[in-house]
């Protein structure tokens, strides 16, 4: 592949780098990478992919841009309350650099559609909202075999895991069932420092780029935990449960499952 | 030296907001009798019929329990043991 030179001078502190290179920025131009969620989480990941040149960014989201969302969700802005969450993330990656194609799925994701969504990406990153569709997303990479850069936030703190199908854990190896309606308060209920979806979101997306390039050592079979208050970064191991139900031995989830939405908000 | 236990945001409200406690236990089953004896409320969000709750994680260190002897795990003085919930805010 050519550059031009205005990508030359673009990309050029990756190229610097001997860990990316015009080979390492060659494959960011050529990944594929989908968000599921264009939100406190999306936003930051698919604004620093466009700024890297990975040159496909799927958004999957179908809300449109509230006034609330604006303390944390910065891919959108004033000027675009009332637009669909996917169109605004467009307009903005897309600004940032030209190079990024971002692909719209202005869809709410289920088990009818999320095979069909993600079967053209290399790597998916959840940033939903909601247990049924971190469980639908787990399930639909381990069943296509997809790398899924996983994370979620609760008021200061947040997790961070990435899961390589075949070759480490699964999002069921470390919850095997989502928790029972009401157990766990949602952020609409608990509230969330905007900021903390910046930290998180950033670190997502550096998994994604280490993922991409192939450097460095993922998250994959350990979970890393982050707390804003005490700024304390944390690790525990994740081994693979050979009695994971949809990643183990004998699995028992062969089928997709739409849990009910019984912690959605803000839809 | 006593158990460190760290309790996650969700369940800090029964601890005042405290973030880590303190506790002496053998093992997992009783460190859960002894917070709850300090924290009333505390076993029920952890467990249910004397088995921590399939979406919440105890880590001594940074090892699962699920992957050690689950709630019979032992402790020891010193040991820091991590509640982990599974959470799903995104947006």
């Amino acid at each position: 592949m050519e550059f031009t030179e205005d990508q030359i001078l673009r990309y050029s502190r990756h190229i610097l780098l001997p860990e990316v290179g015009g080979e390492g920025q060659e494959k960011l131009l050529n990944a594929k990478v989908v968000l599921v969620g264009a939100g406190g989480l999306g936003s930051p990941v698919g604004y620093y992919l466009a700024a890297a040149g990975v040159g496909t960014i799927g958004v999957i989201d179908n809300d449109r841009v509230e006034i609330s969302n604006l303390q944390r969700q910065i891919a959108h802005n004033t000027k675009r309350l009332g637009v669909l969450k996917a169109e605004s993330a467009k307009e903005t990656f897309e600004t940032l650099n030209h190079d990024v194609n971002v692909v719209m799925h202005k869809e709410r994701l289920s088990s009818a559609n999320i095979k069909g969504i993600i079967k053209d990406y290399d790597i998916v990153v959840d940033g939903s909202d909601n247990f049924p569709t971190r469980y639908l997303v787990n399930d639909a990479c381990v069943m296509l075999k997809k790398t899924l850069i996983s994370a979620a936030v609760f008021r200061f703190e947040g997790q961070v895991m990435s899961i390589y199908p075949g070759q480490g854990p699964c999002y069921r190896c470390l919850f095997e069932v989502p928790p029972p309606a009401g157990m766990v308060p949602s952020c609409q209920e608990a509230g969330i420092l905007g900021v903390v979806t910046g930290v998180i979101g950033t670190l997502q997306a550096t998994e994604v780029v280490k993922a991409i390039l192939g450097i460095g050592e993922p998250l994959r079979g350990k979970l890393l935990l982050w707390n804003a208050l005490d700024m304390s970064f944390r690790t525990v191991k994740v081994p693979r449960n050979k009695e994971c139900p949809v990643c183990g031995e004998k699995p028992t989830i062969t089928e997709l499952i739409d849990y009910e939405q019984f912690c959605s908000m803000s839809h | 030296m006593p158990i460190k236990v760290r309790i996650p945001t969700p369940l800090q409200k029964l601890t005042n907001g405290k973030p880590e406690v303190e506790c002496s236990a053998k093992n997992v089953a009783e460190m859960v009798d002894v917070l709850e004896k300090d924290y009333p409320g505390m076993k029920d969000r952890l467990s249910e019929g004397g088995k921590v709750r399939r979406f919440i994680n105890i880590y001594v260190n940074d090892e699962d329990i699920r992957f050690m002897n689950k709630e019979d795990t032992a402790l020891k003085d010193g040991d820091s043991i991590s509640i982990v919930p599974a959470i799903a805010g995104g947006r």
